[in-house]
């Protein structure tokens, strides 16, 4: 009686899981999505619990616990620590799929049928690839390792040489399923290759690989589905893997550049020949107080946050900065670039961390006709998305790129550690306009010294 | 092709389809909880690694099945806890926060 129940505990789930990301749409809806999202996997647990081939529960208990051991102080990190977060979580998503195939493989394999192996073969390979590629963002967010492109001599072609053997081995496997001691060289070589495939890859392109790596781990839980037969894994796999898909077009588009140059263009290494510049040009440069002096007398005030933010964890200062300019009767608002951070959406979850209205966080979109009747475009820690270059210069290797039109507000104020460029390598232009004033140091002691300003000339 | 397979990818297909609508309708605000309440939903993967740790086939599966329960059991707990930390700290202006 109760097995028959089980499949329409599954498609509950599915339903909920829909329902989830359909209230995530806003808002005002969010937070009823998270929880019916809960219930769905509550539903999906308890049904598979109740299976009739389930003979021991004290293994299973146990994982329970050591999963919500970890599980909670990972929910509790801060959010600047998001992105890192979120790579590791991408990595367990992975590593679970790909056991579960293995222990598939050893259980069924030489009378497996070839349909079954195939998706076998698809979900281990995805599976194990992207477990190590989503450790080795992790290292490149958490900094543990190098955060610039590592490149060496015929790096595409030896990757995807070795992604070619993998994907050759798997296809042989299913196949003859029987070739044992072929499928530990099958699972190596796409570790292997989920490591040499971050290599290359820049800390400006993690929103992009986060966002592909999302898709991949739902895509091996999907292909789980296939191996076992079960519409919710596949439901839930492709909801993910298109998720993650999307996500990640939409951060290429924002950097105008296609999934291969994300994955094999190696962007932001340093350019040795770029860097010499023919003539010196120079930025004028002011104090805290001198920025003090321009913001009092603005009325309209738009702030451009970047990763430099989330470093210098100025979010709070920022919000400081925020409370007083408001409470001076200045309109402010947030420009949001939409690879602004590590991962997308990273600088909407810091700001909203630090009290800052969501109303007044702008997508480029609609902010960009706004700076022409701006006073003080304010931009602390962004680079790259505020360089006009991109819109006017053929020679530059981001022309093409969406950019927030920061240069035509009134007075362009950039709050920034010293002159040094951006990822991409390149110099950004909007520092040597007349109207731009530099204001050099850490963010957060600079926009502390500022609101301190304020607070001081107002008392 | 056998039905199985064929019904499979029917529902693969569809499922991906409505994925990309109700994807493209979240608004930018929310991509970061959006990746985090979809990881926890691709631990999904649980059901099949309580299948295969419960099962007690052989002794290897059940460690390797454990292990995968441990996995999706932590991106299901962290997953939705902090999706849903995120989206207490989002309040509209004129209203005290949380």
């Amino acid at each position: 009686m109760i097995d028959r129940a089980i499949p329409l505990l599954y498609l509950a789930a599915a339903v909920s899981f829909i329902l989830a990301l359909m209230w995530l749409s806003a808002v005002a809806t969010a937070r009823r999505g998270v929880l019916v999202g809960v219930a769905g996997m509550a539903l999906a647990v308890c049904g598979t619990l109740l299976r009739p081939e389930i003979v021991n529960y004290r293994w299973i208990a146990a994982a329970f616990v050591a999963g919500t051991v970890i599980g909670v102080p990972m929910a509790m990190m801060p959010m600047t620590a998001v992105p890192q977060r979120t790579a590791l979580s991408h990595a367990f998503g992975a590593l679970a799929a790909a056991l579960v195939g293995t222990a598939e493989y050893y259980l069924r394999a030489p009378g497996i049928d070839r349909f079954t192996m195939g998706a076998l073969s698809i979900e281990v390979l995805l599976g194990f690839l992207t477990f190590t590629a989503s450790l080795m963002a992790f290292g490149k967010l958490q900094e543990v390792l190098p955060t610039r492109p590592i490149t060496y001599r015929n790096q595409n072609v030896l990757n995807l040489s070795l992604f070619g053997l993998a994907a050759g081995a798997g296809a042989y496997l299913v196949v003859r399923p029987d070739t044992a001691w072929l499928f530990p060289l099958f699972i190596a070589m796409a570790l292997l290759f989920g490591v040499l495939l971050i290599l290359p890859i820049g800390g400006a392109d993690m929103p992009t690989v986060i966002s592909l790596l999302n898709s991949y781990a739902g895509l091996s839980a999907a292909a789980m589905g296939f191996v076992l037969n079960n519409k919710l894994l596949i439901i839930a796999g492709a909801l993910d893997g298109s998720s993650g898909f999307i996500l990640s077009v939409i951060m290429c588009r924002a950097m105008n550049r296609s999934f291969t140059n994300v994955l094999f263009g190696a962007f932001g290494q340093v350019q040795a020949g770029a860097a010499s510049e023919p003539e010196r040009r120079t930025a004028r440069s002011a104090t805290p107080e001198e920025a003090v002096d321009i913001l009092r007398a603005a009325s309209r005030v738009i702030v451009v946050p970047g990763y430099g933010m989330a470093v210098a964890q100025a979010q709070h200062k920022v919000r400081e900065l925020y409370d007083a300019l408001t409470k001076a009767g200045v309109d402010v608002k947030f420009a949001i670039h939409p690879v602004a951070g590590r991962m997308p959406g990273h600088m909407n979850v810091l700001l909203a961390e630090a009290d800052i209205p969501y109303d007044k966080l702008m997508e480029m979109d609609d902010v960009n006709s706004e700076f022409s009747q701006t006073d003080v475009a304010l931009v602390i820690g962004a680079n790259d998305v505020t360089n006009p270059a991109a819109r006017h210069d053929r020679g530059s290797p981001i022309y093409g790129m969406p950019i927030l039109d920061v240069d035509k507000a009134r007075t362009v104020m950039v709050v920034k550690r010293s002159m040094s460029p951006g990822f991409a390598g390149i110099d950004n232009e909007l520092y040597y306009m007349d109207r731009t004033l530099m204001v050099f140091g850490d963010a957060k002691a600079v926009v502390g010294g500022i609101v301190k300003e304020l607070a001081g000339a107002a008392g | 092709m056998s039905a199985d397979l064929e019904l499979g990818l029917y529902v693969f297909v569809l499922a991906t389809f409505l994925g990309f609508q109700l994807i493209r309708r979240v608004s930018p605000l929310l991509h970061t909880p959006l990746m985090s309440l979809t990881n926890a939903i691709s631990a999904i993967a649980v059901v099949g690694s309580i299948l295969v740790a419960g099962e007690q086939k052989t002794e290897l599966s059940t460690v390797l099945g454990t292990l995968a329960v441990a996995c999706s059991m932590i991106n299901i707990v962290g997953g939705y806890l902090i999706t849903y930390r995120m989206l207490r700290m989002f309040r509209k202006s004129g209203k005290g926060g949380s």
